[in-house]
């Protein structure tokens, strides 16, 4: 069974690939029944981890082995994976078969099809693997599917840009998880997690030495995994590909720019705690970095017009969420936002799909509004989508991101209180763009001047009914799962696969507090909704007294031309004078072609010493000659 | 081992050219030249096969060993293969055939000599991963130049007699100073049987000059920075097939060389020079990323990454630990399977529409998907993704190199990241994007030898980047040996000093 859920992706990948020639609708049918398969199985892998607590580890055969470094290509189920498995197959099923509507005009969909299969396949090789090996196998295959998927539409040169952005971003992500993975084979000879995780105590207190300075040892290792978590989950200072990604058909979007491939640096986080859980520096810097993204993505979302960037940047900024919750230790809750997160994120992704299909692939919320009626589906799914994300009270959101910031404040530390209350802020900010995008794209005036609203018409069933169980999962995810992730005896169910080195406090919580978070959520609908449709004067206002701070909303922080200026440029300057000055007007220069320089000079010379006239050799004759009896008569 | 079956493997292809060279001029001449050249080529990578599966992975030191003495009292004819070098004949045995298939598209004049340069060549280069004695690996070494040479000078493009003369010059000069060293190694040792100069060590104070004769010689071969001006040139003007053997055969002489001659034989110098080694191969994995970033030819580019990643080979030799010689055992094989590939790629292009610039190009795929799927995979494997031979070896070097050096570690992981930044360029300019070319529009996707080969390197890419086992059981116990002997001879080496 275990084998299944891993493989049955692959298989259908293939199949869907190669069985171009039997037409789409084989290749849709082979990839959506294989990737579905595999969900049900994952569910009852998960259902039987609860129940039974059947876990265990799978060798499938051995990758590699050089000396003592050794990995194997394995399975292992564990509580950890197997939520993970539930996530990724059920996300992915669903997205597949809204694809088979969304994707409906596409003459390449056999390949997207396959993609996505592949990506599910390289997504699950990473959450079951045993060792590190395999899980950067699985990180970088997710990377590749990605690339692929973003520069699905190979025409468009925007996409094919963000394709290489979005691998190159993750490669120097890459770069710091294998210096991460490099350390600990180095530092415990093996990079097989168990083995990892029972030789870590043994380092601490443990220094290295590099230029000269000395480090604790732990606290570099986790700072080069955290690095590889952050390309991947798009933290502050490289989530500069995400909201690029955007360029990529929807479903994957929804699929992996939101679901599951960013949350892997938050699994990697979370998978690697009983590292984490002995350098609090680490944990710190987790924190803080969780911290800003959230604020800065969440402030960003708020100008932007492009409505799966608004998403996008959300999903930066939900991240920054787990990721903080991580920081302060609150490792099961940080899994209980991913995994509703999950189910809201996409469905408003798809749910966004289903609204630019309405309007033939205009994505800018400026040209919507006022179209609920002509979507009364998908209007009522968005909006259960953004109640969900913002929190509200009852639905999945208010369950895991309260949990955070309740978790975070029984800390009583600084590091806590800081995290309470940037989340509080965030939860308030997030609020506000959500409900901006709803109104501003279901409600108002009817602002498109190509399309006449009559045509704006509710998408078809194969993509509703999809989100219809999506919804289902952010109504209720919240709720149903709460004890098991988070409640009292939660311990039970995670066993050993989250390691915390203090017992989490269950004091009970100042009644203000439990209140102010759904509180702001609530007040800030009539606010947005006052602000965005009744009177759009006031933000006006504001854009024009404010004109730099808008814009340096609007241009996300300027990280992107930052980069061009510090990185991008220098370096093809610089390739550029290696290349010319370099090899061109230094090595070669001087090397072979300065040598046949010479030697065609010194010939050139030599070739005037034979004159023909017969005088001439005789008087080189007699300077030699003389030259030689001074030499002997000398010595 | 009583059958001399290294010797047949290594003349077997000198038969078949001489075959073809008595061939008189009809109209079908071409046809059955590569018709014998095929067969013959093929029949020694059986025979490779053979050897392969003859071949005990468990046996330290050297197997089927031939000996004959040739100018008797001094010089033998010595061969015999260990688990390095059965590695390297089986590569040249392989990638033969696949030179020789890319002619039936590319070569059009002279078929019949072109056909002979590349089975004489392999004759030599069999030969010099057999030799045993410094004097035959010498000449095996140096005569494999002048096929080479003349590959590039008359079937080369319009620069080719400058480039020929380029890559002759850098050569030569390096070798001229390993035959120096060879016969200071004769007058010291007495012998230039390698087992025996191994028993016999050679005294420490001589080790540094001979280590460094031989380096000049195994550097412009790797090539190392900065003697690695000759390889683009020689790229951009040989025929593809000649570009396919350069990269993938005559390249891995340098590291093969750093691992038979140099480690075993001077490890006192080895241990001095390591630190220079990895300098210039941190300058060769940097600089030359950021120069192939800026390229605009496509062999060009290739020919770049080449040096970057022939600078993780000697990095991963030079650390001197089981991961880094494994690593860089394994990035030379997996380095001459891609780079092959990918300059039969770039030659199925310019077969078409004669012209290796990157600006030419744009939206190939809307016009040639299947040709555009396996550039993409090999341009893929050769920026190392997990699941491709690629990966594997760059990530063995590197674990090797973070055992000796953080910092080294550090700024050689650093290349992975550029070389995804040329790699997807290219990609995205070449493969991508719209047809901006009237001529791109009407291009044939490949044919079937085309397809063939290169379906079947992307599958044996694959394959052994999800299972190694194979190849890195077959070095294995060599490895071992190689690590535990420079151990040994340098505890020897410190203890004689004192």
């Amino acid at each position: 069974m275990e084998y299944a859920v891993l493989f049955l992706p692959l298989l259908g990948s293939i199949l869907g690939y190669f069985g171009k020639s039997l037409g789409n609708f084989f290749s849709e049918i082979a990839t959506s029944f294989f990737v579905t398969a595999s969900a049900i199985l994952s569910i009852v892998i998960f259902y039987n981890g609860i129940t039974a607590g059947s876990y265990g580890n799978f060798k499938i055969f051995e990758w590699i082995s050089s000396g003592n470094f050794v990995a194997n290509w394995s399975i292992k189920i564990d509580p950890l994976s197997s939520i993970m498995l539930v996530v990724v197959t059920l996300v992915s099923s669903i997205v597949h078969i809204y694809s088979i509507g969304y994707m409906s005009h596409d003459p390449h969909k056999p390949r997207f099809m396959s993609y996505l299969s592949l990506f599910t396949f390289s997504m699950l090789a990473l959450v079951v693997s045993d060792n590190f090996l395999q899980l950067f196998f699985g990180w970088e295959g997710v990377g590749l599917c990605s690339y692929l998927l973003i520069g699905f539409w190979y025409k468009r040169n925007s996409a094919n840009n963000a394709a290489i952005k979005a691998f190159i971003v993750n490669r120097v992500g890459d770069f710091g998880l294998a210096v991460g993975i490099f350390l600990i084979f180095y530092h415990l000879g093996t990079i097989n997690y168990d083995e990892v995780f029972s030789l870590i105590p043994t380092l601490v207190n443990k220094e290295i030495n590099f230029l000269g300075f000395e480090y604790n040892l732990i606290t570099i290792i986790c700072l080069s995994l955290f690095i590889g978590a952050m390309g991947k989950s798009a933290q502050f200072l490289l989530h500069t590909w995400l909201p690029d990604a955007m360029e990529g058909p929807t479903p994957v979007s929804a699929l992996i720019h939101a679901a599951t491939m960013v949350t892997a640096g938050v699994f990697l986080v979370v998978r690697c705690s009983p590292i984490f859980e002995y350098s609090s520096v680490a944990l710190n810097v987790v924190a803080v970095i969780g911290m800003i993204t959230a604020i800065f993505a969440a402030s960003v979302a708020l100008v932007q017009n492009d409505i799966k960037r608004i998403i996008a940047y959300s999903t930066c900024s939900q991240l920054g969420y787990m990721f903080f919750a991580v920081g302060v230790g609150a490792y099961h809750v940080a899994m209980f936002h991913l995994f509703t997160h999950a189910f809201f994120k996409a469905l408003l992704f798809l749910g966004s799909g289903s609204v630019i299909h309405a309007f033939k692939d205009d994505q800018d919320i400026r040209n919507m509004g006022g179209v609920w009626k002509q979507l009364p589906y998908t209007w009522v799914l968005m909006l259960i989508g953004t109640l969900a994300l913002t929190g509200f009270p009852l639905l999945s959101g208010f369950y895991s991101k309260d949990a955070i910031i309740e978790f975070a404040f029984l800390k009583h530390t600084f590091m806590g209180n800081s995290v309470a209350i940037v989340g509080i802020i965030t939860a308030f900010l997030t609020s506000i763009y959500s409900w901006r995008l709803i109104f501003k794209t279901f409600h108002g005036k009817y602002m498109n001047k190509k399309i006449p609203i009559k045509e704006t018409h509710e998408s078809p069933l194969i993509m509703l009914v999809p989100l219809i169980f999506l919804a289902f999962g952010a109504i209720f995810s919240g709720y149903l799962f709460k004890e098991l992730f988070i409640g009292e005896n939660s311990e039970s169910f995670w066993l050993n696969s989250i390691f915390f080195i203090e017992m989490t406090s269950h004091d009970n919580i100042p009644l203000w507090f439990l209140a102010l978070t759904p509180l702001l959520v609530i007040i800030s609908i009539p606010v947005s909704y006052f602000l965005f449709v009744k009177d759009k004067k006031i933000l006006d206002g504001f854009k024009e007294r404010y004109k730099t701070f808008y814009n340096f909303l609007l241009n996300k922080w300027y990280v992107d031309e930052f980069y061009d200026i510090i990185l991008v440029n220098p370096i093809k300057k610089i390739g550029y004078i290696f290349w010319k000055k370099g090899d061109e007007g230094t090595i070669d220069r001087f090397g072979p072609n300065g040598i046949s320089k010479i030697i065609k000079l010194i010939s050139d010379k030599a070739v005037q010493f034979q004159s023909g006239y017969i005088y001439d050799y005789a008087f080189i004759m007699l300077i030699g000659l003389s030259a030689l009896i001074t030499y002997l008569i000398i010595y | 081992m009583d059958f001399p079956i290294l010797s047949l493997i290594i003349f077997l292809p000198l038969l078949g050219a001489t075959f073809i060279f008595l061939f008189r001029y009809q109209k079908d001449t071409n046809k059955s030249a590569i018709y014998v050249s095929i067969f013959t080529s093929l029949a020694n990578l059986l025979l490779a096969f053979f050897l392969w599966f003859l071949f005990d992975n468990n046996y330290t030191g050297f197997q089927f060993i031939e000996e004959k003495n040739w100018i008797s009292g001094l010089i033998k004819f010595k061969l015999g293969i260990d688990g390095i070098s059965i590695l390297f004949i089986l590569l040249t045995a392989f990638i033969t055939p696949i030179c020789i298939f890319s002619c039936i598209n590319s070569v059009k004049e002279r078929v019949k000599e072109f056909l002979i340069a590349i089975l004489v060549l392999e004759t030599f280069m069999i030969g010099v991963f057999c030799s045993l004695d410094l004097v035959i690996f010498y000449l095996f070494f140096e005569a494999g130049l002048i096929p080479m040479f003349l590959i590039i000078g008359i079937w080369g493009g319009e620069r080719r007699v400058y480039s020929a003369f380029k890559f002759f010059l850098y050569t030569l000069l390096g070798s001229v100073l390993m035959l120096v060293a060879i016969i200071s190694i004769y007058w010291i040792t007495g012998t230039t049987d390698i087992t025996s100069i191994n028993e016999i060590k050679i005294p420490s104070e001589f080790q540094y000059i001979l280590w460094l004769a031989f380096f000049s010689s195994f550097a412009v071969k790797m090539p190392m920075w900065p003697v690695h001006t000759w390889l683009p040139d020689a790229h951009v003007e040989a025929p593809t097939a000649g570009s396919v053997i350069l990269a993938a055969i005559l390249l891995k002489m340098g590291g093969y060389g750093f691992l038979r001659f140099s480690i075993p034989l001077f490890p006192v110098a080895t241990e001095y020079f390591t630190p220079m080694i990895y300098f210039l191969s941190l300058i060769a994995i940097i600089y030359t990323s950021l120069v192939a970033l800026m390229q605009e030819d496509m062999k060009k580019l290739i020919a770049y990454s080449s040096v970057a990643h022939m600078g993780y080979v000697t990095l991963g030799i030079f650390t001197l630990t089981k991961q880094g010689i494994d690593g860089g055992m394994f990035q030379m094989l997996s380095h001459g399977l891609i780079s092959a590939a990918l300059f039969l790629c770039v030659g199925v292009l310019y077969d078409r529409s004669h012209s290796r610039l990157i600006k030419t190009y744009g939206g190939v795929v809307n016009s040639i998907p299947k040709y555009s799927l396996v550039f993409i995979i090999f341009a893929l494997a050769a920026l190392g993704l997990p699941g491709t031979t690629g990966f594997l070896g760059e990530f063995l070097v590197l674990i090797g190199i973070f055992q000796k050096d953080y910092l080294i570690g550090l700024v050689a992981t650093i290349g992975v990241v550029l070389c995804a930044a040329y790699m997807l360029w290219l990609t995205k300019r070449v493969i991508f994007g719209q047809i901006k070319n009237q001529e791109v529009k009407i291009l044939k996707d490949v044919n079937f030898s085309e397809g063939t080969m290169l379906f079947i390197l992307a599958t044996i890419v694959i394959i052994f980047g999800f299972y190694p086992e194979p190849l890195l059981n077959t070095m294995n116990v060599t490895i071992n040996g190689l690590i535990d002997n420079y151990e040994n001879d340098l505890i020897y080496h410190l203890s004689a000093s004192k």
